[in-house]
């Protein structure tokens, strides 16, 4: 039996709003092991991303437990889950969310620099990064020169370069075309198969069924989790 | 990670160059203006000191007349109230170091051609020392000098430039009034006094020769002055006491009569005069650190529009791992340095202004270390103080809500 890297039990997230508190996420048990590929999916407004931004420790519940590795988020310091988020996490996000005066090598290495890692180690472990993700020969390049599936790509190679357990992906083929989608699920499923766990959200059947695991979320609950049938893409 | 940080402070530094450039220049102008205004305060008083240390120390001068709520009248009928019996009696008292009678007025000094208006001082020898004045050639007249009414000077620098112009002085004989005088010394320079009068415009003579050649007194054994020097300051308040006593007594003043005398204390001029430019010098100081205090809020301006800016920067950068206090750091590293630059680059203008001020001026000016090191101080001081709050604010940030931020 494999390690539990995510575990919540019945967490729920409320949002105070001018209208009251508003349950944007209740009651949600699940349990991911090590190794797998997640794909979520529902309705806008289901809770997906408050969901995902649980499981990264950018947030925390206002009810129920969320265990990360084992450990229970609750009972850490602000310090601890940035670390937990440097060391155990990768985040890549729809919108790529790279720094845009920084080169690429920068913004890769950019994760080393707050775990402490020295200037040349950063450089070969982003370069590595880079080449891994096919775009070894843009290093110098600033985030504005290259095109969006580039740009995730590095995004990609960033939240790879401090060697995370678990990959946490919101959407991140909302923001580009199908062909370039379909090369950035092959570079995940590529990189589940290398071992990493994966949690994307996606509105994109094709693009979930790249998962092994599908859970489908309804006005923040958790209404369906189920192994992938049949792949769509030739990709994954 | 230091280095990391900073050469990212650098680069925010200059991702954004005319504002950082603009904000720089507050602390420039501030840095700057402190420098030059400490210079020309401590120059001031470096001058100050410096005359006063010509001066003579622990003096005092006591001068014929007497004191009224009116100021300063002729007592006793219009001649000079003070005699030389009365400095030797002073002469005898606790705590007096010298004591010299003086007459003093301004008189034409003509040698061959030239003629040279200058200030002639009939007094005895005791006066070179209570006011400290050097012989740089030649030597001091004695006290037999005085008692044969010889007719010898000594003559300040200021004078002799005028009279000889490159010839040396010493030896050559001057008139005063149609009087032969031989010059035996020549004095050391001494330069202004805190009035401003240049003191090495002088010619000084046996106070007796003075009395009978040059000024022609019809009371003979009186005379305007008496300089009197204590042994120390410490000793100041006692010779005051007991001189002034010592003079009533010989002058039979009785018991609620004015003075007819007046009593100069010249070392008490010359403490109000250092405390003068000394609260000059503060209030120079201050003025320019406000213009510091008005750079460094422009710091946390441009600081907390930065933050504002760069708030989804922050957002990712938490997301990817950075804690509050590398934020923090981060931020703070970006004022620090913001306000370290402008300091360095105020401080190369201030000290050029400084010595413009000299070479365009010649106002003393002084650029100690001290000042220079006060400078930097407050310049980092103000980095952190005004760089904390905006840093404080970036690091505090919802990493959600800055993500969410567009
Ligand atoms: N900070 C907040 N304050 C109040 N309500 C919020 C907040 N964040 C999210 N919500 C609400 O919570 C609900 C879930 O939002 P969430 O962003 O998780 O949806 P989502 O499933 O990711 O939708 P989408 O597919 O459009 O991204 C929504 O109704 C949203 O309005
Ligand atoms: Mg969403």
């Amino acid at each position: 039996m494999s390690q539990v890297v995510i575990r919540t039990l019945a967490v729920g997230k409320s949002y105070r709003t001018a209208a009251g508190p508003f349950a944007a996420l209740s009651g949600v048990d699940l349990a991911i092991e090590a190794g797998e590929f997640v794909a979520i999916m529902g309705p806008s407004g289901s809770g997906k991303s408050t969901f995902m931004n649980l499981l990264g420790c950018l947030d925390t519940p206002t009810s129920g437990d969320y265990f990360l590795v084992g450990r229970n988020v609750a009972q850490l310091g602000k310090d601890e889950l940035a670390t937990l988020r440097n060391r155990t996490i990768g985040f890549v996000f729809q919108g790529f969310n790279l720094l845009p005066r920084m080169t690429l090598a920068d913004n890769v290495a950019l994760p080393l620099v707050y775990a402490g890692v020295e200037r040349d180690a950063r450089r070969a472990r982003a370069l590595q990064e880079l080449a891994r993700v096919g775009l070894g020969d843009y290093a110098a390049s600033l985030p504005s020169r290259i095109s969006g599936g580039q740009q995730q790509r590095v995004a990609i190679a960033r939240a790879l370069v401090n060697s995370p357990q678990l990959i946490l992906a919101d959407e991140p083929t909302g923001n580009l075309d199908s062909h370039t989608s379909e090369e950035i699920m092959a570079l995940f499923t590529e990189l589940n198969r290398e071992g990493i766990t994966i949690v994307l959200v996606t509105h994109e059947p094709d693009i979930a069924a790249c998962a092994r695991r599908q859970v489908r979320f309804l006005d923040g609950r958790l209404v369906s989790d189920v192994p992938t049938a049949a792949r769509a893409l030739a990709a994954c | 990670m230091l280095k990391a940080m900073l050469r990212e402070a650098w680069q925010a530094m200059g991702a954004n160059r005319l504002r950082t450039i603009l904000t720089m220049l507050g602390m420039v102008i501030g840095v700057g203006s402190v420098v030059l205004m400490m210079a020309i305060g401590q120059g001031a008083q470096y001058a100050v000191a410096q005359t006063i240390s010509t001066m003579g120390s622990n003096l005092y001068i006591l001068i014929s007349g007497s004191t009224s709520t009116g100021g300063l009248r002729s007592g006793g009928g219009g001649g000079p109230t003070l005699t030389v019996a009365d400095a030797e009696a002073i002469a005898e008292l606790d705590g007096v170091a010298n004591v010299a009678p003086v007459h003093q007025g301004t008189q034409q000094l003509v040698y061959g051609p030239n003629n040279w208006s200058s200030t002639v001082v009939g007094t005895t020898p005791p006066y070179l020392e209570a006011r400290a004045w050097t012989i740089v050639s030649g030597h001091p007249f004695g006290d037999s000098d005085v008692r044969s009414a010889t007719r010898v000077a000594l003559i300040g620098q200021t004078a002799a430039d005028n009279l000889f112009a490159n010839d040396d002085p010493l030896g050559k004989t001057i008139r005063i009034r149609q009087s032969p005088f031989v010059i035996i010394g020549v004095l050391g320079k001494k330069g202004q006094n805190l009035d401003g009068r240049d003191q090495d415009d002088t010619l000084i003579i046996p106070l007796s020769t003075a009395q009978r050649k040059v000024f022609g007194t019809p009371f003979a054994g009186s005379v305007r002055l008496i300089m009197v020097q204590a042994t120390s300051a410490e000793a100041m308040a006692s010779v005051e006491r007991s001189m002034t006593a010592l003079l009533r007594q010989r002058h039979r003043i009785r018991e609620g009569q004015d003075n007819d005398f007046y009593l100069r204390n010249l070392a008490a001029a010359a403490d109000s005069a250092a405390e003068t430019t000394r609260v000059m010098s503060v209030l120079l100081g201050a003025i320019a650190s406000v213009s510091l205090l008005v750079g460094g809020i422009g710091i946390m301006n441009i600081m907390l529009v930065s933050v504002t800016e760069r708030t989804r920067e922050i957002g990712i950068r938490m997301a990817i791992g950075a804690r509050q206090k590398d934020i923090l750091t981060q931020f703070l590293l970006e004022a620090l340095m913001i306000s370290v630059a402008g300091c360095l680059i105020g401080l190369v203008l201030g000290i050029a202004g400084a010595l413009l001020t000299n070479a365009v001026t010649d106002m003393v000016i002084v650029i100690s270390g001290g000042s220079i090191l006060v400078a930097f101080g407050v310049a980092a001081g103000i980095g952190i103080f005004f760089g904390y709050y905006p840093a404080h604010r970036a690091s505090g940030l919802d990493p959600i809500e800055a993500l969410r931020h567009q």
